[in-house]
């Protein structure tokens, strides 16, 4: 890129969620520096209050839509966005706060909050790609910094991210790891997760519980029937593996619905 | 070939050898509940007395009755990792040097030895030479590290649930060239190896042992021993005539036996990482924030992923069953169009290590099934 082009301008965009996945981004330390000498981040409210008007190159946006404001702000927010790309688990299914959605929200704000009638929320929580066209989703509950890294140099340099959608499990292969289903009889997500962690868990010999969502073409069907029928793992646990940061996520929502009546 | 008697208080003699010798020795050892492939500095690291029990998507190790050292089967791990890197750089380029300057990454191949290698596994390796080394495409690094390799193969007295070599004709007697080949024997308070030697290399080594010249009776003994690992295998639930496989699966590509395996198939890619034969890998490109540097890099993939497939406007093979369908006819059938031999060795690894116990040898039956009338 020669000095006569104007270097592209990075928004960074809250929705609900805890800041995790933005706080990957002031992680990278060492990287933001060489970041901010290639992107001028015009937009990052949790980092500086320096705003500059859109419209913008890059939007990273964090975070799930669980008001009518926010369903109106991620149309605003597309609209300046040349590029958008999600990084999350609240941002690509919904995250933690969409366990709403297999019950009645009015059940938790009752008994959360001393005044409910104060709560304006939707129903559920729903991933951004629900409201508006999304040019990437990256995974993760949080996103993996090396990543997003990798995301922003894709970017940068117009090229496919190697962000590979496969499982878990090649991970731990790729790192020698012994599986700790088959040799230890420990229940893992793995095999229907998405890979970018590293295989984090299973390195220290727990299971997965599957932070960073479903991968590619995910089974989920098979592994809970194997879980219950060869493991004796009771359908609560299958339950609480499938509900976890990615609860909405289509393939593990609809699995943890068939075991939630038993 | 003379064979001679090594006592197995003297096992450490041999190892002690191969590293003198250079070498790095890697082989069995205990880790993480399972017997895994890794560095021997001594007898003391390997699995003495440790066994392991297997069935489909099942693994534990146990203790056995005696103090064997290679008294357990094919484990979660493959001599391909030492061979084929599962990652490594390619190469690097720099753009502010001009022209672009890329440089390949050449790696000062290690002198491995491997302690352990079993029949099926010699077959694995020699089924990776005729992809790496022997075909029109070399992939240096594999045949930088196979050049330099020393095997002690060890015959195999017993045998897992999930071992099938002598339905694939690849053992469980070593058959293939090696450098050292071993059998180990207890017979009541005697507890001894086997040993001969298959090269100058081999040669060298046996020459440093305390040795003494086997008899009959220790023939016996191995042949017996050998002999038993044979018969688990032709009793058990895994044997079967594999020699119309091609033909099988040739007439097979829409089976319905396809889309039951596909409702089961995890596409977690598990079966192929621990086949000791599945060759396959993806290259990766990246460059930093800078985009002043490139780097690409090989890494292992497998054919059960959407990527691996992927040509513009989408993947080939975008559901399971066509992932399936490719990997099991590959590895069964078109495997001896394209190199001459299965692709099959019989170690039973896919098996055991296959998160939902999907069986390579209940899916050759089922599909024989469905043809029936």
């Amino acid at each position: 890129m020669g000095n006569a082009t104007p270097v592209p301008k990075l928004a960074v965009w809250k929705f609900a969620s805890c800041d995790g996945c933005q706080l990957s981004l002031l992680d990278c330390e060492d990287e933001l520096l060489q970041l901010a000498d290639k992107i001028d981040i015009a937009y990052f409210m949790e980092a500086s209050s320096r705003q500059l008007e859109g419209p913008y190159d890059l939007s990273l946006v964090e975070g799930s839509i669980t008001t009518a404001e926010d369903e109106e702000r991620i149309r605003e927010v597309r609209a300046q966005s040349h590029t958008l790309i999600t990084i999350g688990a609240c941002a690509t299914a919904g995250g933690i706060q969409a366990l709403r959605n297999f019950s009645d929200v009015k059940d938790f704000t009752s008994i959360v909050y001393a005044h409910p009638e104060y709560i304006a929320t939707l129903k559920t929580s729903t991933p951004i790609s629900a409201h508006v066209p999304v040019d990437f989703e990256l995974q993760g509950c949080p996103i993996n910094k090396r990543q997003l890294l990798e995301v922003i140099s894709a970017f940068l340099h117009r090229r496919p991210p190697q962000v590979p959608p496969h499982s878990v499990c090649i991970e731990c292969k790729l790192k020698g790891n012994v599986c700790v289903m088959v040799a230890h009889g420990t229940p893992c997500m793995g095999p229907v997760t998405h890979a970018g962690c590293g295989a984090l868990c299973p390195s220290y010999n727990r299971g997965c519980y599957a932070c960073y969502g479903p991968k590619e073409n995910p089974n989920t069907a098979s592994l809970s029937h194997w879980w219950k029928e060869e493991m004796e793992v009771q359908p609560v646990t299958i339950v609480e593996n499938l509900r976890n940061f990615n609860a909405a996520a289509p393939a593990f929502a609809e699995e943890s619905r068939r075991h939630d009546k038993e | 070939m003379q064979t001679f008697i090594l006592q197995a208080e003297y096992l450490d003699r041999l190892i002690q050898a191969i590293r003198a010798d250079g070498y790095q020795v890697l082989g069995p050892t205990l880790a993480e509940r399972a017997i895994v492939y890794d560095e021997i500095r001594s007898a003391d690291d390997l699995p003495r007395g440790w066994t392991d029990e297997q069935e489909k998507g099942y693994y534990r190790v146990k203790r056995r009755e005696d103090d064997a050292y290679f008294g357990y089967a094919a484990g979660p791990h493959s001599w391909k990792k030492f061979l084929q890197l599962p990652r490594r750089p390619v190469w690097r380029a720099q753009k502010s040097i001009h022209p672009m300057q890329i440089t390949a990454v050449v790696e000062e191949a290690p002198a491995m030895a491997f302690l352990g290698v079993r029949s099926c596994e010699l077959h694995a390796i020699a089924t990776q030479d005729r992809v790496f080394v022997d075909g029109r495409y070399q992939n240096d690094s594999y045949a930088e590290r196979r050049g330099k390799l020393f095997i002690v193969a060890v015959n195999c007295t017993s045998a897992a649930a999930t071992c099938f070599c002598t339905s694939m004709n690849t053992g469980p007697k070593v058959t293939l060239p090696n450098d050292l080949e071993m059998t180990e024997v207890i017979d009541g308070e005697n507890h001894y190896f086997l040993l001969c030697s298959g090269s100058g290399k081999g040669e060298r080594i046996l020459r440093q042992l305390p040795l003494k010249r086997a008899g009959k009776r220790h023939r016996e003994a191995e042949r017996d021993s050998i002999q038993q690992a044979v018969k688990q295998m032709l009793e058990g639930p895994r044997s079967f005539d594999s020699s119309d496989l091609k033909e099988l699966l040739y007439r097979n590509y829409e089976s319905p036996a396809w889309d039951q395996v596909a409702d089961r198939c995890l596409s977690c890619a598990n079966c192929t990482m621990a086949c000791p034969t599945c060759f396959c890998s993806t290259v990766e490109d990246t460059t930093d924030l800078s985009g002043e540097h490139a780097q690409r890099w090989e890494r292992w993939d497998s054919c059960f992923t959407a990527d691996f497939s992927y040509i513009t406007g989408g993947p080939v093979r975008p559901d399971t069953r066509s992932r399936y369908r490719q990997w099991m006819t590959h590895k069964l059938a078109t495997w001896y169009d394209q190199f001459g031999t299965s692709g099959c060795v019989g170690c039973g690894r896919c098996i055991a290590w296959c998160p939902v116990g999907i069986d390579i040898t209940e899916e050759v039956q089922r599909i024989r099934e469905a043809e029936k009338p």
